[in-house]
């Protein structure tokens, strides 16, 4: 097993946010975790990478614990992250963000120029003035150049124009074709259901609901995640 | 070549020229003037990579600064006397020497103040690296051995292999290549990864370890380059004014650094030059108009920060890449 997440529950400040979450990841999985707004899906993955570590349970990632771990041994450890809203260095070219990430691999910037051209022919940019899908591709590519055994993208696809979201969701699918593990949270179920292998559905801080993508009814998606 | 190439050339033609045009016309005090300027733009570039690169608003740097005058200041005292040091050590008036010495010694002392202060962050590292600095102030007092609050002089200005280092002009070069050499340094440290990565560490600390970098042994890393770099400035001052005293080690010192920097463009390769060059020549203006010369510098680094955050550089070559 890639990723155990067993029983856990997170707090901000004095303010529970998760109330005992399970999720389990094998090798080459993608797992879709959903839910509403304000569900926990966010803090979930957070309390993955310990930036917001949780006071019980316990979590371990290719059979190694990693409670107490700093996030960036927890990084180390194989876990790439794309944060929620395109988080760039965004005083770093395009080329300094790839490269201050890079650990040896698979994944090398020649690679992640053929899945992004567009961050090739800006190598020499600024982040920030990239436009948001670019930036969010430099994301993704930075998170691979860490040669990640898990990527995990939070939003990934959110506030983009549909155009650059075709984009996006290409690359997520040539990646899953390559074998990585993905923990993907997204809204566009229309894109989302066909490349997830298993939907995990949360509410409330708990775990609700789990299966395959064809199994999550459109009853079930207006129960749990209908506004 | 973009315009920030070109206005870094020119500032650096000029600083190479103009002493030697000055001692033709046999104006010594004006290759003084632009030595100085040289070895503050250096030991500012020193503070730079700390302070522009890595956002460590270093109020100590004085002491780096200080430990490389007493470096000077107590290896050619020895020299001199012929009276041993530590380990049996006879001193030195070579520059190179002295330079390796006060790298050292700034070296360790950044470090442990470093591993301490780097664990704070914001206005607490600021006044942490302030009190560091003032214990190795009040310790240069107190210390009658080299002086303590009169300082200590150096009857013969040190020497560089080849030159001799008592002309102005050969002095000014000396003083002109390290600091090449430094600016080189610094070019190369911020084009590198680790460049990329201090960086990102200022921006974004959290960013920083979702990737799997801990920010600290980079922060730490920088701080004791800047430290090193502002050493040998230090030294390069001492024998300057053949004169060492704990002034050079006060918290004006460490404040006068940070002005530079601001003033010439913070992060800016060229910004520590340009911030010595306009320090200096304001210093001796104004001086020579009204004593208070300082209120005026406070307006022109007051007008900087509200409306000219480039500094001197942002002002001729626009926008910074980094910023």
């Amino acid at each position: 097993m890639l990723l155990d997440v067993h029983d856990i529950q997170t707090f901000y400040g004095g303010s529970q946010a998760l109330f005992g979450v399970h999720l389990k990841m094998d090798e080459g999985e993608v797992v879709a975790l959903m839910g509403r707004n304000g569900m926990g899906k966010s803090t979930t993955i957070k309390s993955i990478c310990n930036l917001t570590p949780p006071k019980a349970g316990r979590i371990s990632f290719g059979g190694q614990p990693t409670d107490r771990q700093p996030p960036h041994k927890v990084a180390r450890l194989g876990i790439g992250l794309v944060p929620e809203g395109r988080r760039c260095f965004p005083n770093l070219t395009v080329y300094e963000n790839l490269v201050a990430a890079a650990r040896p691999g698979r994944w090398t910037l020649e690679r992640v120029n053929d899945l992004f051209p567009r961050l090739a022919e800006r190598r020499d940019q600024l982040a920030r003035s990239l436009s948001g899908g670019e930036q969010q591709m430099l994301a993704v590519g930075r998170a691979l150049m860490t040669n990640p055994r898990l990527l995990i993208l939070d939003e990934a696809t959110e506030g983009l124009a549909p155009v650059i979201r075709l984009d996006i969701w290409r690359a997520i699918r040539a990646l899953k074709a390559d074998g990585l593990s993905i923990l993907v949270v997204d809204k566009t179920l229309s894109e989302l259901l066909p490349v997830a292998d298993r939907c995990v559905v949360l509410e409330n801080g708990r775990n609700a609901w789990e299966g395959r993508p064809d199994a999550l009814t459109a009853e079930l998606q207006d129960r749990y995640l209908g506004v | 070549m973009n315009r920030e190439t070109r206005v870094n050339l020119l500032l650096l033609v000029l600083l190479l020229a103009v002493p030697f045009v000055a001692d033709a016309l046999g104006q010594t005090f004006t290759v003084t003037l632009v030595t100085r300027i040289a070895i503050l733009a250096l030991a500012a570039v020193g503070l730079n990579i700390a302070l522009g690169l890595g956002g460590l608003v270093s109020f100590g740097h004085a002491a780096f600064f200080g430990i490389g005058g007493y470096a000077a200041g107590i290896l050619a005292s020895h020299a001199m006397s012929g009276e041993p040091m530590l380990f049996g050590f006879e001193g030195s008036a070579q520059m190179p020497v002295i330079w390796i010495v006060a790298m050292l010694a700034a070296g360790l002392v950044s470090l442990a103040i470093g591993v301490i202060s780097l664990r704070t962050s914001g206005v607490y590292f600021i006044m942490i690296t302030l009190a560091f600095a003032q214990m190795v102030y009040y310790f240069a007092i107190s210390w009658p051995a080299y002086g303590g609050e009169d300082g200590l002089s150096i009857t013969l200005r040190n020497g560089f292999p080849g030159l001799n280092t008592m002309r102005p002009t050969e002095f000014f070069l000396v003083c002109f290549g390290v600091l090449a050499v430094a600016l080189v340094l610094s070019a190369l440290l911020s084009a590198s990864r680790f460049g990329a990565a201090l960086q990102a560490a200022r921006q974004n600390e959290v960013r920083l370890a979702s990737i799997g970098i801990a920010p600290m042994p980079i922060r730490l890393t920088a701080f004791v380059l800047s430290a090193m770099i502002t050493a040998v400035a230090g030294a390069l001052y001492a024998d300057l004014n053949r004169f060492v005293s704990p002034s050079m080690l006060s918290w004006h010192m460490s404040g006068e650094l940070i002005v530079l920097v601001i003033l010439g463009g913070t992060g800016r390769l060229m910004g520590p030059v340009a911030g010595a060059a306009l320090f200096v020549l304001l210093e001796f203006w104004l001086g020579g108009i009204t004593e208070r010369w300082q209120f005026f510098l406070g307006l022109i680094l007051l007008v900087t920060v509200l409306f000219a955050r480039g500094g001197v550089i942002g002002l001729f070559a626009g926008k910074e890449r980094h910023g």
